[in-house]
């Protein structure tokens, strides 16, 4: 069993954000064989034109952190031969060249596993093949493939829902999801309550904000009947608004909450997962299901899908479009809320960490069909496994150029999404 | 009127004989189609076997709502793709034939929600209607002098229309200013401009002020007179009876009845299927318009369908909810 | 507080080498949003594909300066190409999504290490622009000097290529658009079936604006790599298709100096907020817990996302635009 999972883990998803700002830079990062922390690894850092930056070795915890002097490109190697017996760098890139952004603690991964032939060395082979099982690595994917589209499909159900009541392409919807991630930060680090209270509380909080900004803002933009486009467009300087005030507070570095913060992984059958994922999963499959049978179920469910399907013929027969716009600010605001959280235990806390998976989220609605909530469920599924398993084949930085990409080849053929339908009739 | 006298006479006079009865061949038609079906889902809008239509003569297309009338006007002319069948205009076979490409054909058409543009004034909504103009190629664009002189002819001939139209004196103002009816009268003049052997009006009087209506019936009538094939949707019985020399009934889907307007209007499976129907009041509104497939369609993004029929069968649909608070009336 | 520092940079953004590339970018969106109506979020893509254009083809293959402006201008001709056919028959959403999809793929694809050596990844690509200021006519002049405002000689011959092309660029967005086809673009971004069933191609008509405004954008992108004598991928990020929007509306939609105007306005505020701030927060005249250096940075995407939607909120047409004719209504 190998490590190829956690690494996949710590792996930043989505896309770079564009600016970035933080302070103190430094790689850094752990290693760790099979869950079990390896220590007393070399690590050497030197600048793109070869003068030695500084250099390391892992301690107990198998950590190591490198000051650099200032953002750039280094060229990172960590020293074979000061790894333990029979374990190897599994990717066989034992140097790697990350760069440093302003202010960035970089995270520099070296994934450990069994040594493969390639090092020659007689080893007590507890696997045959050389390097990594590539049925355990598939797992590993498989996976984190599924936790991510888990948390994609939170927001992407929110998106989904305010598109289809509303019309409207929420650009600021990212912006949800970051607020459920820094409301548990500040909760749960600077006031210090338990992880799971400050994520009940933010999720709250997501909630009362996405039934006030309705009610405050887009709820009053309606009425003056602003156009679609007008309303889109003010949702990304929304978005920018809102992204760059938490980069304000905040700051620019991604940081973790307090608890649960590096949990051995458990083995479940060929799955090496941390408890506190698979507890995630659970809640957030839940709060899906919750939601998606209220919507089939519930008579407020078949209320918001009239809404959806035709606003003024469901006025007309008795319905309160406002009321029912509102209700599904309001889950729309919990669950974006509910994915933060997740995604904060996942990778961290960071301004933009809403805004880096919104692309990902629309390419998941809009592969779904816009405004179908089993759409936009199956849709970020879609794309979930995808950005994971496309990695076997594709380099780690472009997965989220294959999950777009598909976007796009989709569209051209099945513009109206797998579950969207092509045409109706009233 | 003389003209119009005899335009009319000449086209009762080819179809005076004919068996009313669907799909019935006529004696020189312009438009013929066969077996054309759109299914939406599970639910077949249009399945018309046959159909004629007579050249140089005014025929309604008329039947209840969700017959099918404006999927079948949207199937003809390009703006929605049929499951099956075939059509010819002229003798062309149109079918699968891009919208622009059937308008060029000759066959032009309007919409039920009239589509005048706003924010352009309303002699450049006329001059658009042109087709062939060398300015509206990219490079030549570039070179005002290539277009200058048929620039001048089209505007000539679209303020001819305007002035015919009676918006003559409107030609520099935004579309947008027009009144509802102003905007019919100019979506149909804007048709003229392309020089139709056929013109598509659905709906014409939808929503058009009363003291209007006869002046658009003029231009209906002047339509023929000019030579022009007219085929229109249309709920106003008055109307259809009074200007149509043909009427086409469809009832779900297809071709119910055909007919002069008299013996249609007398027909017993018409007064079933349609008026009956549409006095009882089975007419869904929308925001005071009538909707029909195709445009709930257009309005875009909506796919959680039979939501709204699902609440109305399980409740007694009730008037709109007064208090903010009372968010839906449980049923009695 | 260096007040005549601060007013200097002030002053040289109203016809600086940004406001140029900004101007460009956004007469190009202006040709797409403004007055066909398309939503292309992916901007920055098409000045992007202008730079690397002339970065790769110069700086990796070696070649010449001219080969580079064609493969520039033809990659930005492709790229609208593919943005377009999948997207331009579909609902206008989907171009928005489709665009801002593909600018960040681009993007990606800039940063990816395992190109780097061709794109130099996260480095971008230095050491391309000499065959430009070869042609400088200005170089070893003085340039100009008007006391607060001055600029070199290489400075002086980035900003006259640059303004030829603005201007030369709004004169054919001028031409065009008081040309039928431009009156066919109009109506599409009114009503496209009404255009339809009119007898004119919408679809054709529609990539021809892409493509239009597409290589307007890559005139941008070269400007802007021109000037800075690098390229680097995150330049290239979704924030500067936002930027461009924001002067667009800013200058007024559907207007043909609009943008030129709207990207003055825009970057002069912009620098002036920008160093009154750093100014300020390096003089310590805001106490720190108000704000640091690098709070000050954050400041202004905070007011170009406020600017925007009060703009859109409260002044549609832009500052000079007329409210009858801009598609941004409070209808």
């Amino acid at each position: 069993m190998l490590t190829a999972f956690l690494a996949c883990l710590m792996l930043s998803f989505g896309l770079g954000a564009t600016s970035a700002w933080a302070e103190g830079e430094a790689l850094q990062g752990t290693l760790t064989n099979n869950g079990a922390p390896v220590a007393g690894v070399k690590i050497k850092a030197s600048t793109q034109d070869g003068a030695p930056a500084g250099e390391d070795t892992s301690d107990e915890q198998g950590k190591w952190s490198i000051p650099v002097t200032g953002p750039g490109t280094y060229k990172v190697e960590l020293d074979i031969a000061s790894l333990p017996a029979g374990v190897g760098v599994t990717n066989n890139r034992p140097t790697l060249t990350p760069t440093v952004a302003e202010g960035q603690a970089r995270n520099v991964l070296f994934p450990l596993g069994s040594a493969g032939g390639t090092t020659g060395d007689g080893q007590p082979g507890t696997k045959d093949s050389g390097g990594p099982s590539s049925f355990d690595r598939f797992a590993d994917l498989l996976y984190s493939g599924i936790h991510f589209s888990l948390i994609i499909a939170l927001a992407a159900l929110g998106i989904s829902l305010i598109f289809g009541t509303t019309g409207l392409t929420n650009f600021a919807h990212g912006e949800m999801v970051t607020l459920g991630g820094l409301l548990t930060f500040l909760f749960n680090v600077t006031i210090g309550m338990p992880l799971v209270l400050a994520g009940v509380i933010s999720v709250v909080i997501g909630a009362a904000l996405g039934y006030f900004q309705d009610r405050a803002f887009w709820g009053w933009l309606r009425k003056r009947r602003t156009n679609l486009v007008t309303t889109m467009i003010i949702s990304i300087g929304l978005s920018l608004l809102v992204r760059y005030v938490y980069l304000y507070f905040f700051g620019g570095e991604s940081r973790n909450y307090a608890d649960y913060n590096a949990q051995a992984g458990v083995q479940y059958g060929p799955f090496l997962i941390a408890p506190k994922n698979l507890i995630c999963d659970v809640i957030a499959l839940v709060a899906l299901a919750g939601v998606s049978f209220a919507l089939v179920g519930t008579r407020l469910g078949k209320a918001t899908r009239a809404v959806a399907d035709n606003p003024a013929l469901a006025a007309a027969s008795g319905i309160n479009v406002d009321r029912i716009i509102r209700l599904v600010w309001t889950i729309g605001g919990a669950l974006a809320a509910l994915s933060g959280v997740i995604l904060g235990t996942f990778q961290g806390v960071g301004f933009g960490m809403g805004f880096q998976i919104l692309l990902l989220i629309f390419a998941a609605v809009t592969l779904g069909g816009f405004g179908t909530a089993w759409g936009a469920l199956l849709g970020s599924l879609v794309i979930g496994l995808f950005i994971q398993i496309s990695t076997l084949w594709i380099p780690t930085e472009l997965k989220s150029v294959g999950a777009l990409a598909v976007l796009i080849v989709i569209l051209l053929f099945r513009p109206q999404g797998i579950l969207g339908r092509r045409a109706r009739i009233g | 009127m003389d003209a119009d006298r005899a335009a009319r006479s000449r086209a009762v006079e080819a179809l005076a004989g004919l068996p009313c009865e669907p799909g019935v061949p006529k004696p020189d038609p312009i438009l013929i189609a066969d077996n054309v079906v759109r299914r939406f889902g599970g639910l077949t809008a249009v399945d018309v076997k046959h159909v004629e239509v007579q050249r140089g003569s005014i025929t309604a297309l008329i039947g209840p709502n969700g017959a099918g009338k404006t999927t079948f006007f949207n199937l003809l002319t390009g703006f929605d793709a049929p499951d099956e069948g075939s059509w010819t205009f002229n003798g062309r076979s149109l079918s699968g034939v891009a919208a622009h490409k059937v308008a060029r054909a000759g066959m032009v058409r309007t919409f039920q929600l009239t589509k005048a543009l706003s924010k352009l004034k309303v002699i450049d909504n006329m001059r658009l209607g042109a087709t062939g103009q060398r300015g509206e190629t990219f490079w030549r664009a570039l070179l005002p002098g290539t277009w200058k002189q048929q620039e001048a002819e089209v505007t000539a001939r679209a303020e001819d229309l305007l002035t015919r139209f009676k918006l003559i004196a409107k030609k520099d103002d935004f579309a947008g200013s027009l009144s509802g009816g102003q905007r019919k009268l100019l979506e149909m003049a804007r048709a003229l401009m392309v020089q139709p052997e056929m013109v598509m009006l659905d709906e014409p009087m939808a929503g058009v002020n009363p003291a209007l209506t006869q002046s658009l019936l003029g231009h209906v009538k002047q339509l023929r007179e000019d030579g022009m094939t007219v085929l229109f949707v249309e709920h106003d019985m008055d109307m259809v009876h009074d200007i149509s020399d043909w009427i086409i009934v469809m009832g779900q889907g297809g071709v119910i009845a055909e007919g002069t307007p008299d013996k249609v209007m007398a027909d017993p499976r018409v007064i079933d299927a349609y008026l009956g129907a549409h006095h009882d009041g089975a007419v869904k509104t929308v925001g005071g318009e009538e909707v029909d497939a195709g445009d709930l369609e257009e309005s875009g993004g909506v796919t959680l369908i039979g939501a709204v029929d699902e609440l109305s069968q399980d409740d007694v649909p009730s008037p709109p909810v007064s208090g903010d608070d009372d968010f839906r009336k449980e049923p009695a | 507080m260096n007040w005549s520092s601060i007013f200097s940079v002030s002053l040289e953004a109203i016809i600086g080498s940004t406001t140029i590339a900004y101007a460009l970018a956004a007469i190009g969106l202006n040709v797409h949003f403004g007055y066909t109506g398309l939503l292309n979020f992916g901007q920055s893509a098409f000045l992007g594909v202008g730079a690397y254009g002339i970065a790769i083809t110069v700086a990796t293959f070696s070649q010449s300066l001219w080969l580079g402006v064609a493969i520039g201008l033809a990659a930005a001709v492709i790229l609208a190409l593919l943005l377009g056919i999948p997207t331009l028959r579909l609902r206008a959403d989907y171009l928005a999504i489709v665009t801002i999809a593909a600018a960040e793929i681009i993007r990606l694809f800039y940063r990816a290490t395992d190109l780097r050596k061709w794109t130099g990844a996260s480095d971008g690509l230095q050491s391309f622009s000499q065959d430009f200021y070869d042609l400088n006519p200005f170089a070893g002049s003085k340039g100009i000097d008007l006391g607060l405002i001055t600029f070199t000689d290489r400075e002086l011959w980035i900003l006259v290529v640059g303004w030829t092309l603005v201007l030369l660029s709004c004169l054919v967005v001028y031409l065009l658009m008081s040309s039928p086809w431009g009156r066919v673009l109009k109506a599409i971004r009114e009503d496209e079936d009404a255009v339809r069933s009119l007898g004119k191609n919408v679809f054709s008509y529609k990539m021809q604006s892409l493509v239009l405004g597409g290589v307007i954008g890559a005139l941008g992108g070269f400007v802007f790599a021109l000037d800075r004598a690098a390229v680097q991928p995150d330049t290239y990020g979704t924030e500067f298709t936002f930027f461009a929007y924001t002067i667009v509306i800013l200058g007024g939609a559907a207007r043909v100096f609009g943008p030129v105007v709207g990207s003055m306005i825009f970057w002069v505020l912009l620098v002036f907020i920008d160093s009154t701030l750093s100014e300020a927060s390096n003089n310590k005249v805001f106490p720190e817990w108000f704000m640091t250096t690098s709070q000050a940075g954050s400041v202004r995407y905070i007011l170009v996302g406020l600017g925007l939607i009060l703009l859109l909120i409260y002044r549609p047409q832009g500052i000079f635009g007329d409210k009858r004719e801009v598609m941004l209504d409070g209808r």
